[in-house]
């Protein structure tokens, strides 16, 4: 329905440099509405330095419940870790 | 203000801001400069990764158990991944995908020479493993600071992956030594083969470097190619050692005085002829790219036409 507040997800940058981070979400009528409204709710005392808001329906998102099945073939590989392998005596650099 | 006022004023809020140490974001002003450099770097280091691929996927059908052939192929697949960031932080920068790999093909955007040297046996895997990725992990460490976020934060998650490669390779050219003479010949015949290439990853001495010196300025690199290369020899000489490695170098030596190794001159005859296309396997390695991207057209098309019937679907049922 047109006169309904969509649901808005908010990520914050707290400084440059760093990724934003998903800090919550809040209810707006439009884009640049969110992002007023997450500047007031999320940002009030300084938490970022640049604010995203995506609309939560254009979040395509995996399951925690689907763990076992989605990542199944990621989990029986030990080498793809560094520790795994051993170095020689007097070798630390690597 | 004027225009030209504007652009000062703007120049100076940038300097400033790099001269603290903060980080440039995709939004901001910067110089166009700034710009162009931050592409032909990133896209630079995206092509090597990719075109990386090729020397070590020549020995995935000929790797010699299945858990190293399961390593290799996991190996190559973060390569592929590596490329991926770093084609995403470039066009952060306004740039497409389809422009940096025509580029690319075109010769207009080059790629560490090294990739154009040809794996002939199973140690080279050791030796590319261990030497390039190490050679790669100390300038990327070093560019974690870059000024520009997007590169900066690809390079740290880049890193994070990296350190398993260097040491599978490593691991490698220690199972090796510890084989029979003629694996250990091999092994040592591929460091004498890889190890002044890999001098070379690390571009001109600073005083000859075309683009050193504003980068430094604008803090896209951080530490100079020389000073690179010097911690990079002194790593490896240890690590080759320790195995029972030499490094093909006889004006090799540890200097007390400096703290560092000596080592001898560079032949950047070989390193020109090489960077400009005339390296033993250039043609082939474009050639091979460009091959993989056509054939691979009717998969882009098939994706673009699926996308397509879908949202025209969706379009009927609403």
């Amino acid at each position: 329905m047109a006169d309904q507040m969509q649901l808005y997800e908010v990520f914050v940058r707290s400084r440059r440099g760093l990724d934003h981070k998903h800090v919550g979400s809040l209810h707006a009528d439009d884009s640049a509405q969110a992002l007023e409204y997450a500047r007031d709710v999320y940002t009030r005392r300084g938490e970022g330095v640049s604010i995203w808001v995506v609309a939560s329906r254009d979040i395509t998102a995996s399951q925690e419940s689907d763990c076992e099945s989605f990542y199944d073939p990621l989990d029986d590989k030990p080498y793809r870790h560094a520790a795994m392998y051993e170095l020689p005596e007097g070798v630390d650099s690597l | 203000m004027d225009k030209a006022n504007v652009s000062e004023t703007e120049e100076r809020t940038f300097q400033a801001r790099i001269d603290a140490e903060e980080k440039i974001e995709p939004k901001d002003w910067m110089p166009e400069k700034y710009r162009r450099n931050l592409i032909r770097q990133i896209s630079q280091h995206a092509h090597s990764e990719v075109i990386g691929e090729q020397p070590e996927g020549n020995w995935i059908t000929r790797a010699p158990s299945l858990e190293r052939k399961a390593i290799l192929m996991a190996k190559v697949q973060d390569e592929a991944g590596h490329g991926l960031y770093l084609y995403a932080a470039a066009e952060t920068l306004g740039v497409t995908r389809e422009e940096l790999i025509d580029r690319l093909h075109t010769g207009a955007s080059k790629y560490a020479s090294i990739f154009n040297y040809p794996s002939l046996t199973w140690a080279d895997i050791g030796a590319i493993g261990w030497l390039v990725d190490s050679a790669a992990i100390v300038n990327q460490v070093s560019l974690q600071n870059t000024s520009y976020g997007p590169y900066a934060r690809a390079m740290v998650r880049i890193c994070k992956e990296e350190s398993f490669h260097q040491r599978q390779g490593y691991n490698i050219m220690m199972t090796l030594m510890k084989g029979a003479k003629l694996q250990r010949e091999m092994a040592q015949d591929a460091l004498d083969r890889w190890w002044w290439p890999s001098l070379m990853m690390f571009g001109p001495h600073d005083g000859e470097s075309a683009h050193s010196a504003q980068s430094m300025k604008w803090k896209i690199k951080r530490r100079s190619n020389d000073d690179l290369r010097q911690q990079f020899v002194d790593q490896a000489v240890q690590q080759a050692e320790a195995i029972g490695l030499v490094v093909p170098d006889p004006d090799l030596k540890w200097n007390d005085a400096r703290g560092h190794y000596d080592f001898g001159a560079i032949d950047w005859q070989e390193f020109e002829r090489v960077i400009s296309g005339n390296g033993p396997c250039n043609r082939q390695r474009l050639a091979h790219h460009k091959n993989a991207h056509d054939e691979g057209a009717w998969v882009r098309e098939a994706m673009a036409a699926h996308e397509a019937k879908q949202r025209s679907k969706a379009r009927d049922v609403a």
